[in-house]
């Protein structure tokens, strides 16, 4: 029974801090963008005040649908945040995430937008990229722990790292696609496209952008959890990785520009895939021996 | 004076349109994005999309053929909003002014906030106009709250766009 209450208030928690988590280093991120760019920068606060800023203002629904979409993708990025921290099934964290991108995904696809439209087009092309990949990676974690359960990454005596060198590789090349950073921002970015406007979220506002916005965060945390995982102990040295990979994903923002998509695909089919098997079957061939 | 009123003042996402302008007006208000003067500092940003915006700046005059744009992307902008005219030509028509195809100012269609003068204004004097539609912002706000109870948001919008303006001179 005691553990029951402890799980739910871990849940609790980490619904109430990761968005803090994430619009921090949100802020961060755009902090030091600012000054790789030799520009002050905004506050580091001033994500929250956009968010806080959007729920002030007039809600506007294209359709009566488009609010289930949004409140299914931040529902679908807490349960499967709240799933890592209960240290429940990896596989099933991917899943429930890709469902949440469908989510904003179908939101996109509802409104008559063409920007919107071609957003949400160019975001499946994404995920058709990066899910292979994911997958991949938990088969990866799979071999060499023998269970899908995250549990059983923080029994390990030796760090994730050693036995998934190249999955590491290949996860980091996908966070930056997942977290829609340049060189892979063509579904929608922080700051307008050219051709896109907005992308993804052209349609949404007030109200439905802020609930958008703090699913972002709440994914940041989570990925940077995941990445966390193949350092799980100590897990202090986890979390410092994680931050310096996503320092890595900023500096990379920054020096790149947007490629396009059939660039993204090739590539993250071959680099990313490619990586994964050879560590599998390096795992496979080593585990028979 | 909520929270929220608080970030309100410290986020505001412009749009950018461009009515008639000579383009003097427009390479000003782009060089508020550069590194020298960067608005984001101040929490602006540029999305170019109305239904993100809170403030709309207006360069070059309204003629025939623009106007019709203009009100459709004021409209398309949810509650509380602002607009700025930047330039002369957009506070009163300016040089233009005696076209044959050309209304005037902006606020012969629009209920403009803040004026900034000059041909073309400075960019520190484009974010201060800007600044300044912020504060103005905190009024609508107010005046928004008390809508909610009675208007429905499309009689609301109706309203406030053949409202003329009181519009401060910065
Ligand atoms: S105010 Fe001057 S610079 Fe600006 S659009 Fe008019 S003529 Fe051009």
């Amino acid at each position: 029974m005691t553990d029951v209450i402890k799980d739910i208030i871990l849940v609790v928690a980490a619904i109430i801090v990761a968005p803090i988590i994430g619009g921090i280093l949100n802020g961060l991120d755009r902090k030091i963008s600012a000054r790789m760019q030799n520009r002050y920068g905004p506050p580091i606060l001033q994500p929250f005040y956009d968010v806080l800023k959007l729920f002030g203002k007039e809600r506007i629904a294209v359709n009566q649908t488009q609010m289930v979409y949004v409140l299914g993708y931040l529902f679908f990025a807490v349960a499967s945040l709240g799933m890592l921290v209960l240290k429940q099934d990896l596989l099933m964290i991917m899943f429930v995430l890709a469902f949440s991108n469908i989510s904003l995904v179908m939101g996109a696809m509802s409104v008559r937008s063409p920007y919107s439209k071609i957003g949400a087009q160019r975001e499946i092309i994404q995920m058709m990229a990066y899910e292979p990949v994911l997958l991949l990676m938990v088969v990866g974690v799979f071999m060499s722990t023998n269970s899908f359960m995250i549990k059983s990454v923080f029994d390990l005596d030796k760090p994730l790292l050693y036995s998934l060198p190249l999955i590491f590789i290949a996860f980091i090349y996908v966070l930056t696609i997942k977290l829609r950073k340049s060189p892979f921002d063509f579904s929608t970015s922080h700051h307008g496209h050219q051709e896109l406007i907005k992308g993804l979220t052209t349609e949404f506002s007030g109200p439905q952008l802020a609930i958008i916005e703090m699913t972002h965060w709440y994914d940041l945390v989570l990925l940077l959890g995941l990445i966390t995982l193949f350092f799980a102990k100590p897990i202090w040295v986890g979390i410092l990785i994680a931050l310096v990979c996503y320092f890595l994903e900023m500096v990379i923002d920054n020096i790149s520009a947007r490629v396009t998509w059939k660039w993204m695909l090739k590539y993250t089919w071959i680099i990313g895939i490619g990586l994964a098997l050879t560590n599998i079957i390096w795992l496979y061939l080593k585990n028979r021996a | 004076m909520g929270i929220i009123d608080k970030a309100r003042k410290k986020s505001p996402w412009i749009i950018h349109y461009d009515c008639t302008s000579c383009n003097g007006c427009d390479i000003e208000t782009l060089a508020c994005l550069t590194p020298l003067y960067d608005v984001e500092r101040f929490g602006i940003i540029n999305v170019g999309n109305p239904k993100h915006a809170d403030v709309l700046v207006v360069t070059g005059s309204v003629n025939k053929r623009n106007v019709r744009v203009l009100k459709n992307l004021y409209n398309q902008m949810p509650d509380p909003k602002a607009v700025v005219a930047v330039g002369a030509c957009a506070c009163t028509g300016g040089i233009f002014s005696d076209c044959y195809n050309v209304y005037g100012g902006v606020n012969k269609v629009l209920p403009v906030d803040v004026y900034v003068p000059g041909c073309c204004p400075r960019p520190e004097a484009i974010i201060d106009g800007i600044v300044q539609a912020m504060d103005k912002l905190e009024g609508k706000a107010r005046n928004m709250k008390h809508a909610a109870s009675g208007k429905q948001p499309e009689a609301a919008l109706q309203a406030s766009t053949g409202n003329n303006n009181d519009g401060a001179n910065t």
